[in-house]
């Protein structure tokens, strides 16, 4: 199983990374500036399967942690620190703390209460920006894009692809060496059978805990990215319908799978792009109702479409560990 | 006299007014297999799950190796060297065989914040899950998930498992549970190879599997040790004979 899941992660990066010459070529920019918030969501969604799919963790605030990374972003650059080595990892280190405090709450709970514990925080963090009236409130605020002393020109859209492109590949190694370590191991085996591990003599809280937080700082580089693309920050990256698109990537793509959560990103942000203008060629008039059709497909999806779009690539078969 | 492996002083557990655990002393010798019998709902999982510490008691202690025990979790009870297995089998299902045992050794091989070298080819986990799996008859079904064991092969997996913790106490909660005739006697004789290795609390409904292989049997009803001895005494008593074996189990 696990040579099938490298090679289709391959092949769709290959084809990810031809997307700046292609659009070149058919001169058609907006391709690349597309693409590029694709691969930002799918680092999110690859970063919620860690803890969804490997760890079995419904964790229903996910964008809590792009909206913490995007803020961090955007508040530097209030303060007129631009330079991309401070923001990030001040993104990064306040994506890890919130995950952490977050975690060591939540994961005390499970089922149901996980959910809501989870969605709690991250609506609070959602009206806490809100209220945040020097940075915007409701509004957001503008965010410029990071400065790499030279190195690289984030205004620059392929350059700004290619880094994305670059955490991208990164995320999708870190967490498929994590998965199969020991301390994976024990995330996994916590989600098929936790009082069974507990007797074995593992502390599961504690595992799953870091679980949580690298999965949280993860995606707080999402969110430092996010703000690079939008050239905004607003609380509305962190509302909970944020976090539930980011699980439909998941579970549209195929949770507990390392490329499922990018062919979800790619799917549902193609879907979202699309589906009112094909609605529109199809009956005129339609496509402004676009969500109307967009929400029995994704039902269809979660409840029909078993092992999400990786499926079709692939025959699965147990654990993938 | 040498420490006990495990002493349960005065241990109490109640469920509303259902008395499971009802004032129980235990000791359990070093090296010894102790079997407790009892008719069903006598509360004997309801002990093991307060040994494992999976249940807290409403009173008493339990005293592991001189050691006072009774408020450690679970996993912290499995790090001073107890295991134990399920009458109703809890394995990892969508793991393989091998797999399961594997985290099982990894569990006794120090903290888990590995991150980086994968777990599947490192030799230090999995050939002390070979060797186990060897031991308990399981090796040709290495690499067969869990789910797709069959139930005697489940029941020996979940033994598998407690072994490879290395524990110097045992719990073994109906080992034999649901197993046929060949599948059993090829439990006993395990049971027996483990004999001195490891201190053994043996729950058993099967009669010949107790009387074979216990040096004691403590006779569990609703909830109090009513006796406890060498299997010979265990026979004779009056008041055993009254409240649990039937006459063919002590002429077997
Ligand atoms: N979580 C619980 N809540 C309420 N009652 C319980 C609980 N667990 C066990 N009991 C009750 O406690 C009593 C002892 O149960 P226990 O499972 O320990 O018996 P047992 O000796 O293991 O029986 P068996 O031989 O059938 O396995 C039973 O009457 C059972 O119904
Ligand atoms: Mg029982």
């Amino acid at each position: 199983m696990d040579r099938r899941q490298i090679l289709v992660a391959v092949i769709g990066l290959a084809l990810f990374a031809l997307v700046p010459p292609l659009a070149g070529i058919f001169d058609q920019p907006f391709y690349v500036d597309m693409f590029a918030r694709i691969m930002i969501f799918a680092i999110a969604a690859v970063s919620l399967d860690l803890i969804l799919g490997y760890g079995g963790m419904v964790s229903f605030g996910h964008a809590a942690y792009i909206g913490v990374g995007a803020y961090a972003v955007g508040i530097l650059s209030y303060y007129g620190i631009d330079n991309g080595f401070v923001q990030f990892p001040v993104a990064i280190a306040a994506a890890a703390l919130i995950a952490l405090v977050f975690g060591l709450m939540s994961l005390r709970t499970t089922g149901v209460y996980f959910i809501m514990i989870t969605l709690a925080f991250a609506q609070m963090l959602y009206f806490l920006g809100i209220s945040l009236e020097e940075f915007g409130g409701d509004d957001g605020m503008p965010a410029y894009r990071s400065e790499f002393a030279g190195l690289i020109d984030l205004t620059d859209a392929d350059q700004f692809y290619y880094l994305v492109f670059a955490f991208l590949v990164a995320a999708l190694v870190v967490t498929h060496r994590l998965i199969h370590s020991r301390f994976g191991a024990v995330v996994r085996g916590a989600k098929a059978n936790e009082r069974r591990m507990q007797a074995m003599g593992f502390p599961t809280y504690r595992y799953k805990l870091a679980a949580f937080t690298i999965a949280g700082t993860m995606c707080g580089i999402a969110g430092a990215l996010f703000a690079n693309w939008n050239e905004f920050v607003s609380p509305d990256a962190m509302h909970w319908t944020r976090s539930g698109e980011i699980m439909i990537m998941v579970i549209m793509g195929g949770m507990g799978t390392l490329i499922g959560p990018v062919l979800g990103a790619t799917g549902l942000l193609l879907l979202e792009e699309y589906l009112p203008e094909w609605m529109e060629a199809l009956i005129a008039g339609t496509g402004e109702h676009w969500m109307v059709v967009m929400g029995p497909i994704l039902i269809a999806i979660v409840l029909f479409g078993r092992g999400g779009i990786y499926a079709l690539f692939a025959r699965r078969g147990g654990d993938d560990g | 006299m040498a420490e006990a492996a495990l002493r349960i002083e005065g241990l109490s557990k109640s469920f509303g007014g259902l008395v499971a655990t009802d004032n129980l002393h235990l000791a359990i010798e070093s090296g010894e297999i102790h079997a407790i019998i009892g008719p069903n709902g006598a509360g004997k999982t309801t002990l093991v799950a307060q040994l494992a510490g999976e249940l807290k008691p409403n009173a008493g202690q339990v005293i592991f190796a001189g050691r006072d025990i009774t408020r450690l979790t679970m996993p912290a009870r499995a790090a001073l060297g107890l295991a134990r297995s399920y009458q109703i089998t809890s394995v990892l299902l969508n793991f393989t065989a091998e797999d399961n045992v594997a985290l099982a050794a990894q569990a006794v091989a120090g903290h888990s914040f590995r991150f980086w070298r994968p777990a599947r080819s490192d030799p230090a986990l999995r050939q002390p899950a070979r060797e186990v799996l060897a031991q308990i008859g399981l090796a040709e079904r290495a690499d067969t998930l869990a789910a797709n064991l069959s139930h005697g092969e489940q029941r020996q997996l979940e033994i598998a498992m407690a072994l490879a913790t290395r524990p110097s106490l045992l719990l073994l909660d109906e080992p034999m549970a649901g197993m046929g005739r060949e599948e059993s006697g090829r439990m006993v004789a395990l049971l027996e190879s483990l004999k001195g290795r490891h201190t053994i609390l043996l729950i058993e409904h099967d009669m010949d599997a107790v009387f074979a292989l216990a040096d004691r049997i403590t006779v569990l009803v609703y909830g109090r040790a009513i006796a406890t001895g060498r299997p010979d005494e265990i026979r004779n008593n009056d008041e055993v004979r009254q409240a649990y074996l039937g006459e063919e189990a002590i002429d077997a």
